[in-house]
């Protein structure tokens, strides 16, 4: 659906240039949710808006639903961006329009009739679940409400990809959950693809099949949401995993356990099937070890459920080291974080 | 009663004279309104990091607007004298003193149009542009429907310049309450008059100020 080949973008200022986006080659397929994670600066607002040529690549060919977008301009460009829906973090609505005429908004540009406009908007806020609001402005609506309404707006011309610019970022948990459901319904219904930026792991986490992990303007690790998140390759992206199922204060307390204890810490990353498995039970059956619960956390991504489970082994070590090589035969990996 | 408290007042010719004050001001602000938001929108539009960014038109456009606001009102009018007798044929009257009224009131405007402008969130342009909205669209359907309370609010202002401007008009004879107060009020020492003149002016400006803060909080939904 979405071909980035070669693609660089580079800002020329008084003070030198900048190169915001380096040597960036993904293609996301038809479908999927596709996320871009990286830390404010690493170029992914740049690469999003290069998705609908709102920055026109330095160098390289973005192809969005088989249209090289790059080699477009003028009438061409605007009518391929009627294509491609795009949400923001500030939901950027226009405030002097009520929620009908703000939804209404892109049709009018792309030339629906009034009648036809009405009835599109009417499916639209019964799609995102704006029902009774369609009279109020923005300045009526809580910040949830709206980012729904730049959704409905985004999907009003029956876009094949949506593209989501921190479309979360401005919103409390909660209201941030809700979105995403909404975000992960709307793929399911419509099959339509998605591709959304964000600094939050549990973002991508939660609605992602695919990340992309950036930094300084380059992808560094891309691949499934599953595989990322279990074999983190670069330390940014275990810096972004761990954001997630360590906590801070969870950190210190274990390190404080560690000096008191005996044993070996040892984490136990479960996927899959795995994650229903007995696996403590079986062994303290088996093998001659104390095991002293720690922490224990399950994920649920698009791909399937992740477990981590953090525990305290004491025996003999070749004991340990046995169970341990057990474990790993179950298809769970182990890792031995310190010794006690 | 009102012949003893106003005994030098010609009712007749003050009804005239604000009669002469309100057909200026309505008309000088109608052509303001419409010339200041072209020249605010050509200021804004062709400015850094703007759709028609062009560094040389807009400091064109800035160069004239300031050149206009820096002259002073009643040096504009006699500077303008040979303009208006071209345009409208005659250098007395009321609607001679029109050009140089929206002359000197259109770049004053022209840039509470651009500072309107500038105010507009610069990502509902980017969600615009992101729908495939074209320059036109972006000018007619975003940039001045979001602008409009900050533009109506302008033009109240601008409209109160407007009526102490044809004030001054009266220099070339275009008549108003100024010019009554001035020639009959001041000068043949009759101070009723002049007392008359400036409650009148009170009055139409008390009516333009109310009338554009109820337009601005009907229009304004943030």
């Amino acid at each position: 659906m979405i071909e980035l080949k070669g693609i660089n973008k580079t800002f020329f200022s008084k003070s030198g240039k900048v190169e915001a986006v380096k040597d960036v080659n993904l293609s996301v397929k038809k479908g999927e949710i596709f996320g871009v994670i990286g830390y404010s600066g690493a170029g992914k607002s740049t690469l999003i808006r290069m998705l609908n040529l709102l920055e026109r690549p330095t160098d390289g060919t973005v192809t969005v639903a088989g249209n090289n977008l790059s080699s477009l301009k003028g009438k061409d460009l605007r009518a391929a961006r009627q294509e491609i829906g795009m949400i923001f973090q500030h939901f950027n609505i226009l405030w002097s329009r009520t929620v009908r005429d703000n939804i209404a908004f892109p049709l009018e540009i792309s030339g629906v009739s009034k009648e036809k406009r009405m009835k599109r908007v009417d499916e639209l806020i019964k799609l995102v679940g704006l029902e009774g609001r369609e009279a109020a402005y923005p300045s009526q609506l809580s910040g949830g409400q709206k980012q729904r309404v730049g959704i409905a707006r985004a999907l009003a011309n029956n876009p094949k990809v949506l593209l989501c610019d921190e479309a979360t970022s401005a919103l409390d948990p909660k209201t941030t959950d809700s979105i995403l459901e909404l975000l992960t319904e709307i793929n399911q219904k419509l099959g339509l693809t998605i591709v959304l930026i964000t600094h939050e792991m549990h973002v991508i986490r939660k609605i992602c099949h695919r990340v992309a992990v950036m930094e300084n303007g380059r992808v560094v690790e891309n691949g499934s949401v599953l595989e990322v998140f279990h074999h983190p390759q670069e330390d940014i992206t275990k810096d972004f995993v761990n954001q997630l199922s360590e906590p801070e204060e969870m950190k210190e307390s274990i390190a404080h356990l560690a000096a008191s204890q005996e044993g070996e810490l040892v984490q136990f990353t479960f996927l899959k099937g795995k994650t229903g498995s007995p696996l403590v039970t079986e062994l303290i059956r088996q093998f001659d070890i104390e095991v002293n619960i720690i922490q224990g956390k399950i994920s649920h991504t698009q791909d399937g459920p992740y477990g981590k489970l953090s525990v305290f082994i004491k025996g003999e070590p070749t004991v340990i080291e046995s169970a341990l090589k057990y474990v790993r035969e179950q298809g769970v990996e182990a890792e031995v974080i310190t010794n006690g | 009663m009102v012949e003893t408290l106003f005994p030098n007042v010609n009712w007749e010719s003050m009804w005239e004279a604000t009669i002469q004050t309100a057909y200026m001001t309505a008309i000088s602000v109608l052509a303001t309104f419409i010339l200041g938001i072209l020249l605010g929108l050509l200021l804004f539009l062709t400015g850094r990091g703007n759709i028609w960014e062009n560094k040389f038109v807009n400091s064109i456009i800035a160069g004239i607007v300031n050149l206009f606001r820096s002259i002073p009102f009643i040096i504009l009018i006699i500077l303008l004298i040979p303009l208006s007798v071209y345009i409208i044929g005659t250098m007395l009257g009321a609607n001679a003193a029109l050009p140089a009224l929206i002359a000197g009131a259109a770049p004053f405007y022209a840039r509470m149009v651009e500072i309107a402008l500038r105010e507009v969130n610069k990502g509902v342009i980017e969600a615009s542009q992101s729908m495939g909205a074209s320059n036109g669209e972006i000018i007619f359907k975003v940039l001045l429907p979001e602008a409009m309370p900050a533009l109506i609010s302008g033009i109240t202002v601008t409209a109160i310049a407007l009526v102490s401007y044809t004030a001054m008009a009266g220099v070339v004879g275009a008549g108003g309450l100024g010019n009554l107060a001035y020639l009959e009020g001041f000068q043949r020492n009759n101070p009723d008059v002049t007392l008359v003149a400036t409650v009148l002016i009170l009055v139409i400006v008390a009516i333009l100020q109310i009338a554009g803060d109820l337009a601005t909080r009907v229009i304004d939904k943030r």
